[in-house]
């Protein structure tokens, strides 16, 4: 990494400088931008992401590929140093407002990165989108975080919840399954994505057995199944995450579900969770604009550089980390590092095509992907590519009057 | 209850000097950070009411929070023009009959049950919000504009102005502070104290206990939701996370921290809370690890709080000025 | 819906219900007998859960992780009694409110930097891996019956030691009259001690058998806490029978709840508890 050549103020630089480095480097960010002249000065990068709970593990691999596409660039951003200004958002809505303000006023950014948590990103785009500063969102999927909020600071370099719940009911109609019961976690994602999957699902002639919304974030499902088990539908269709899918997953498989109703989902049901779920997660098929198999060189390059600056396994997440770091260094060499020019900075972003690890893409008018979104199922413990069930899914983006 | 003396009125006009010259100086992120500390100020000396005169422990204050700031959501959230006196006063009676049901029925239990029944009630009232398709479940409500406060048709304070804003809470802070000490220097309010020493007694001494409890229950209540309101003003966003059991855990250490039975510590507490929570994280993202350690070292040595300190400091100037008066 | 989709869910509540049982049963036993809430039972159930998945990764077998896990969580809980809990016994609920709030934070933490921030998975062994097929596509997860088994054989062992051994009448002489144990010679602390490390550890197992069928992830003992409390309180604070009655209640009223009033499925079991208190404000089988 290059940041023990190039001294940003990221937290681990502290810990790792010890008491005395960390004095110089903070000394030295105190001296405010404006004292130094043109284009010396760093580029504020301001990453609100969440480093504790239970989404701690996709804001470090968010963070880390977004650190590792600047670094690949020469660790510049159009020619000038940068200076990386972490906050934990701890996913907490109710803190959202506040640290959003700190890093737009009191640290005054030029890149807001993040975060996570989709309702964190709305409260932070309100903020943002009035704001002096370019933010790019690499998850949130809230549709109107490109939808009635959309600005032209904001982009996003992740996917709408739109985008993988809409293909799916494609997916199950061309797999013949057409009785299908749809459950999803009960909130703002969940619900997004269940609307999305009924939209393409229904006009296809496909039959909603039953809806069964649970509460979020519980993950006793047991009663579910047995109701699952009672309707004998062609296939489920759901939306979980996390340690919720885990727990899903394997429920459905130890019910015995998996050998006569076959799972599919929006692709975070299977995604960086394979490992924990196991047998269980054998021939699941879900929806997704990534998958770790992807045989692209981008997505080959990408992986490796990954594994070796952080030792770990690439995700969605990180791509998607990845891509938000690509979109700034395209961004700033369109300026020549002059932050000042927005109006030609934006520009340049929204007509940008990002080689990306999960294919090239380009920017809808509402500052989302448009992207390929592929059927995916688990053989051995990984996401194999099936087919591509559309191409270059654009989200409507309701509500937005830009462009 | 500690006697409030004349170097305390003192320490306490100063603060009061530093709050209102801090805009001045202060930046505008900490403009926004110490009107957000204030409101949460308000919040905790409600708390004190309970905790630290009427020896209630309610582990489920903020619900009533969350729902001053639900309130004004979803009654006026959507609205072009907000009438403050409206909103204030439809916002403030709604979260009152709140806390006279929830207090109602918990005010018959005691010690333990009484923690653990608040609690539940303000995981009813979350779980409520989190899950109901009306008032925008996880996502919370975000509102299009401020409240706007006028009089006759003119413009009192434009509370989109932060500096106006920050005024306007601390006028809330300071009128709640003096609102709760004459209510306690009453005769009411030697009832409650009375009542957090020995409720047997008291009640021995023919008082109904459990009315005293409830009114301070719903008073307690009230002003939370007053502080919920002016959350939601202030960030023009709510979301069922106000009222989680981890705010009302942090609310108590805040109370704690702070020096509980003296309504001015909880400002202390919250103050130093708030400002170690923006602090530490720059350190390490281990930064829970701290907190929780100087949780432990309060509870441990520090049971009066920061205004525990004070206050002994303050009696050894006093007992050489004799003058201190009954707070 | 057929009768047997009734009986199947049945099952399901009650299944769910001994699990709550065996967090409740330490919370209560603490409770009654100390007169310490403790926030940080959670915490237990999470450190528990993460011992399981760290000693079953080394020794390659569920049994062997959770009989190394346990001595370890006697330990553990043990320390936590004396270096923190020992000094809030004549404290007020507030102290023990707020130091056990602060436990939770740095579990959460420690887990963290152990651990890392991952959701793992803990294999089932062999022997349990089965299930029993229930309806035509329905099947029952043997393990899941072993769990069940497992609460109730600890159910009766409890009431068993409690009932009948020396150490359980101290137990329920020092709930009933402290200082008269003390009077008889006893030494209070070092009952403290044990009653504290046992509450622990029937946490910290619950959380251990509950892993392979949960997973391990961060916040795991967060979400099952307060539902304890509610449990404990229904049965009446201190009373195992209670919290055996109240996990069931729970257990059954959470499941039905699911099935029946799908929108309002996580009030139900709150507003069951303001019912029950509402009717007897000491709970089921507590003392007034």
């Amino acid at each position: 990494m290059s940041d023990q050549k190039k001294p940003g103020i990221s937290r681990r630089d502290i810990i790792k400088g010890g008491a005395a480095a960390a004095g110089l480097v903070t000394a030295s960010s105190l001296i405010p931008t404006r004292f130094a002249i043109g284009n010396t000065a760093k580029v504020k990068v301001g990453i609100l992401l969440p480093y504790t709970g239970t989404y701690a593990k996709l804001g470090s691999n968010i963070k880390d590929a977004l650190q590792l596409r600047i670094n690949e660039a020469g660790g510049k951003l159009g020619g000038r140093e940068v200076e990386y200004i972490n906050i934990d958002s701890e996913a907490a809505p109710p803190k959202a407002p506040e640290l959003t303000n700190k890093l737009l006023k009191k640290e005054q950014v030029d890149f807001l990165i993040g975060p996570v948590h989709s309702v964190v990103g709305m409260a932070m785009v309100k903020l943002a989108r009035n704001a002096d500063v370019i933010a790019v969102i690499p998850n949130a999927g809230a549709n109107g975080l490109t939808g009635s909020l959309c600005a032209p600071n904001i982009f996003r370099t992740s996917f709408s919840s739109y985008q993988p719940g809409f293909p799916g009911g494609t997916a199950m109609l061309e797999d013949g399954h057409k009785n299908v019961v749809l459950m999803y976690w009960n909130y703002g994602f969940g619900k997004e994505t269940a609307a999305a999957f009924k939209e393409s699902f229904l006009a296809g002639g496909g039959n909603i057995v039953k809806e069964i919304p649970t509460p979020f974030p519980k993950v006793e499902f047991q009663a579910y199944l047995t109701e699952v088990a009672a309707l004998k539908p062609d296939a489920v269709f759901t939306f979980y995450a996390g340690g919720g899918a885990v727990k899903f997953v394997k429920d459905y498989a130890a019910a015995g579900l998996h050998k006569s109703i076959p799972l599919y989902g929006a692709g975070f049901l299977t995604e960086g969770v394979t490992g924990a779920q196991g047998e269980a997660a054998e021939g699941i098929r879900t929806t997704l604009h990534y998958a770790d198999t992807l045989d692209l060189p981008a997505n080959i390059r990408f992986r490796e550089a990954f594994l070796k600056t952080t030792g770990n396994q690439a995700d969605v997440y990180a791509v998607q980390g990845y891509d938000a770091g690509d979109l700034l260094v395209q961004g700033m060499a369109a300026v020549e590092g002059d932050v000042r020019a927005k109006a030609e900075m934006i520009k340049a972003m929204e007509s940008a095509t990002i080689d990306s690890p999960r294919g090239k893409f380009t920017f809808s008018k509402a500052h989302n992907p448009i992207q390929d979104i592929y059927l995916r199922e688990v053989v051995n413990g990984q996401n194999q590519v099936i087919r591509t069930v559309q191409k270059a899914v654009e989200d409507p983006a309701e509500g937005c009057k830009m462009g | 209850m500690h006697t409030v003396t004349r170097p305390i009125i003192v320490f306490l006009c100063l603060c009061l000097l530093l709050l209102l010259l801090f805009p001045v100086v202060g930046s505008s992120f900490y403009t926004g950070l110490v009107t957000k500390i204030m409101i949460l100020s308000i919040f905790t000396i409600s708390l004190d009411l309970l905790i630290g005169f009427t020896g209630l422990v309610s582990f489920g204050h903020a619900a009533f929070f969350g729902i001053g700031a639900y309130l004004l959501a979803i009654l006026f959230g959507n609205l072009e023009q907000i009438n403050y006196w409206w909103s204030l006063t439809l916002t403030l009676s709604l979260t009152g009959v709140a806390a006279l049901l929830v207090g109602w029925l918990c005010i018959r239990t005691s010690g333990v049950y009484f923690i653990m029944l608040t609690l539940a009630f303000a995981q009813m009232f979350f779980y409520f919000f989190f899950e109901s398709p009306h008032f925008g479940g996880d996502d919370g409500i975000f509102m299009l504009n401020k409240p706007q406060i006028t009089l006759a048709t003119r413009q009192l304070v434009d509370l989109d102005n932060e500096h106006h804003f920050y005024y306007f809470v601390l006028a809330w802070l300071v009128g709640v502070y003096l609102f709760l000490s004459m209510i306690l220097r009453a005769p009411f309010g030697h009832v409650l104290i009375a009542i957090k020493a020995n409720e047997q007694r008291v009640r021995a001494l023919g008082y109904s206990t459990p009315h005293y409890k409830l009114v301070s229950f719903v008073i307690a209540g009230t002003i939370a939701g007053l502080a919920g309101f002016l959350e939601a003003a202030h960030t023009n966003f709510v979301t069922p996370a106000y009222l989680g059991w981890h705010e009302s855990g942090m609310a108590i250490m805040m109370v704690i921290l702070g020096g509980m039975g003296t309504l001015f510590g909880p400002v202390i507490g919250t103050f130093i809370v708030v400002l170690l929570q923006d602090f530490l994280p720059e350190f390490t993202e281990h930064w829970k690890l701290i907190m929780g350690a100087i949780i432990i070292f309060v509870v441990l040595f520090l049971p009066n709080g920061i205004a525990g300190l004070i206050f002994s400091i303050s009696n050894r100037f006093s007992s050489r000025a004799p003058g201190g008066r009954e707070g | 819906m057929e009768i047997s989709f009734y009986l199947i869910q049945l099952l399901n509540g009650i299944q769910y219900g001994f699990l709550l049982f065996l967090m409740a049963s330490g919370l209560t036993l603490i409770f009654g007998i100390m007169g310490i809430i403790n926030l940080a039972h959670g915490a237990f159930y999470m450190i528990g859960a993460y011992l399981c998945y760290w000693l079953t990764g080394i020794t390659g077998n569920l049994f062997t992780g959770i009989l190394l896990a346990i001595p370890l969580s006697i330990l553990f809980g043990y320390a936590v009694e004396r270096l923190a809990i020992s000094y809030l016994y004549r404290r007020d609920h507030l102290y023990q409110v707020l130091l056990t709030y602060a436990l939770i934070l740095i579990a959460n933490e420690l887990q963290s930097i152990f651990w890392g921030n991952d959701v793992h998975s803990v294999p089932i062994p062999e022997l349990l891996r089965g299930s029993i097929q229930l309806t035509a596509n329905q099947a029952y997860p043997v393990y899941r019956l072993f769990i069940s088994g497992a609460c109730i054989t600890l159910a009766v062992a409890m009431y068993w030691v409690i009932q009948k051994t020396r150490l359980g009448m101290t137990i329920r002489a020092g709930a009933s009259n402290r200082e008269m144990v003390q009077a008889l010679g006893i030494n209070i602390n070092w009952l403290f001690a044990i009653v504290f490390s046992l509450g622990a550890t029937l946490a910290a197992f619950a959380g251990m058998l509950a892993a392979p069928v949960n997973s391990v992830y961060p916040g795991i003992g967060d979400n099952i806490l307060i539902i304890s409390f509610v449990v404990v309180v229904i049965g009446g604070i201190g009373s195992i029978k209670g919290a055996f009655i109240g996990a069931l209640l729970i257990g059954l009223a959470d499941t039905f709840g699911k099935v029946l009033l799908p929108e309002m499925a996580s009030m139900v079991v709150y507003a069951l508890m303001a019912a029950v208190l509402f009717w007897r404000p000491q709970g089921l089988f507590g003392k007034v």
